[in-house]
């Protein structure tokens, strides 16, 4: 008798909490699902259906689809400016990389523990700061009268004009994305199973020996993350070729800018090419998932 | 008796590595210094010293284009940060807690605005905007930028509900708490450094971006990185190194702030 209003009850709770776990998820996904539907799905699909229409204007009726666009790509002024975005991009993955590796190591592995924290998150803090102001700074460091030339004159060296050149455009985006670089592989070496570089040491092997054998090929899924991380942010930036490059360093993100905001205005052309990025972030975002160290991107 | 004094300080055989990682630091602050330098330089033309001077902050203070760009940036990110900590945050709880047909597809686009460039979501969402008809005012930009915001967000939240207890929230149902009380009373506090730095995050991101800003703000609203992008584009110009340290200690301080809400979260986690 004393336990029918028990069960009765429980049965209830059960039926109460399968309904909340029918409408809780709603609730929860529900908002952000639909914000991210009709402010970054639904406009890339237009983006796409836009790339597919040659020669779209606003303002213009629009005309039959058609491969046109993605054709015009194809024109070698457009190869050139493809061509410089990935050299740009590959460039300053290799210099982070060369860069960045050795600091990583020192701060990871050789750096006193206490301050291993500290002394990565002074590494990238200066990522807190502006971008468009930290590529700013380098204007003042590499214009004509700047800091670089009157410090090259001091020493008696002859002055170098890197601004508004590919120079710059490389220093600027390594100046920026070193710091992911930094972070990733970081992540990576702090895993590194160090019994084996003793071992590594106790049988014999040189410094230089264990480094390629074992740290290297160890950390190679954090190469990789950081790697494909810095090429995909430097592919697509666009304020570093745009206040440091000039008129001479075109890339695909200034191409886009200038087609949706700038003079020429084809919007059609501007679309294939943001479709192209989209697609080259793409390839590298799966070989990414395929070779990359995900524990260490994710940081 | 005294203790035995420690051993003499080992020699200090400085790497070469150790060398190359002290100038990659000099190279990351010392940008960030010269702006600061020449912000207190009363020549117009920064590559000559004309003396101490604090001119640039006052012409600064005085500068209503730069201080009505300033309160645009700030309404954008304040409201943008508010509504995606809340979207935000239930994204990530919803995610880490139920499984449902199409999830895999629902987080990859959760991980979009992470990953796509800024100036691909900056056009489509210029075309989208255009195509319903939408006029173009700082609530565009709020909209756009609350699509980052909350992905941001959402990702730090969700690595904190990995490492939580799930049974805590378990318990405190078969106690007799409702869904709700549940999620304010246990969940909530748990993720609040996550969702606070996650917040700062996004905050300095929308404080920072100049693309998704510049295709959706249309003429009337002028944003803090608009308004120095366009000064800038046109060469050095005094005032802006005075913004700049100002903006730089202002991050400087977020930077701060969010560490040590990490710190005391990964404190309080390991008590």
């Amino acid at each position: 008798m004393a336990t029918t209003p028990l069960a009765e009850s429980s049965a209830a709770s059960g039926w109460q909490r399968r309904l909340a776990n029918l409408i809780q998820p709603i609730v929860l996904l529900l908002p952000s699902g639909l914000w991210l539907t009709l402010l970054l799905v639904a406009p890339t699909l237009l983006i796409l259906e836009l790339s597919l229409i040659p020669g779209f204007r606003l303002g213009q009726p629009a005309g039959s689809y058609g491969l046109g666009n993605y054709l015009e790509v194809f024109q070698p002024v457009y190869l050139q400016v493809i061509g410089r975005s990935l050299g740009f991009a590959v460039g300053t993955t290799i210099v982070c990389l060369l860069l960045g590796f050795p600091v990583a190591y020192w701060i990871a592995i050789k750096a006193p523990k206490h301050w291993r924290n500290l002394l990565l998150v002074g590494f990238v803090l200066p990522l807190w700061t502006s971008s468009l102001l930290r590529a700013y700074a380098w204007i003042t460091i590499l214009r004509p009268s700047g800091l670089l030339n009157t410090v090259l004159e001091l020493f008696g060296l002859p002055g170098q004009s890197w601004l508004n050149r590919s120079p710059a455009v490389l220093i600027g985006l390594t100046y920026s994305f070193l710091p992911y670089m930094v972070l990733i592989l970081y992540a990576s070496l702090e895993k590194l199973d160090r019994r084996l570089l003793e071992a590594a040491a106790d049988l014999g092997a040189t410094p230089q020996q264990s480094f390629w054998k074992i740290t290297v090929p160890q950390t190679l899924p954090g190469i990789a993350a950081g790697g494909l991380l810095v090429f995909i942010a430097s592919l697509g930036d666009f304020v570093v070729p745009e206040l440091l490059g000039g008129a001479s360093s075109m890339t695909v993100s200034r191409l886009i800018y200038n087609q949706f905001l700038g003079a020429t205005r084809n919007w059609g052309l501007g679309s294939s090419f943001s479709m192209l990025l989209i697609l080259a972030v793409s390839i590298a975002i799966a070989l990414l998932l395929k070779y990359g160290d995900r524990s260490a991107a994710r940081s | 008796m005294t203790s035995p004094l420690p051993s003499a300080a080992p020699k200090i055989r400085v790497s070469w590595q150790a060398i190359l990682t002290g100038l990659m630091y000099g190279f990351m602050y010392i940008p960030i210094l010269i702006l600061g330098f020449y912000s207190f330089n009363a020549s117009r033309f920064s590559a000559t010293w004309g003396g101490f001077s604090l001119r640039w902050y006052y012409s600064l203070l005085n500068d209503a284009r730069i201080l009505s760009a300033l309160r645009d940036s700030l309404a954008v990110a304040f409201c943008a940060v508010a509504i995606s900590a809340v979207l935000g945050t239930m994204m990530a709880v919803g995610l880490a807690k139920y499984s449902f047909p199409g999830k895999g597809l629902y987080r990859g686009i959760s991980y979009l605005p992470l990953i796509i460039p800024d100036i691909a979501i900056a056009v489509a969402t210029l075309v989208f905007l255009v195509t319903v008809g939408a006029s173009l005012s700082l609530w565009t930009i709020i909209a756009a930028h609350i699509v980052f915001c909350l992905a941001y967000i959402a990702v730090v939240v969700s690595t904190r509900l990995t490492g939580l207890n799930p049974h805590l929230e378990e318990a405190a149902l078969d106690l007799g708490a409702t869904p709700a009380q549940a999620f304010i009373k246990v969940l909530l506090p748990e993720l609040m450094p996550a969702i606070l730095s996650g917040c700062l995050l996004a905050f300095v991101l929308s404080m920072d971006d100049l693309l998704i800003a510049s295709f959706t703000a249309g003429g009337g609203a002028n944003t803090l990185p608009m308004e120095i992008f366009s000064r800038v584009r046109t060469g050095v110009k005094p005032d802006i190194n005075a913004l700049s340290v100002l903006l730089i200690l202002a991050s400087g301080f977020l930077a701060f702030l969010s560490e040590y809400i990490r710190f005391k979260g990964n404190q309080r986690r390991l008590k």
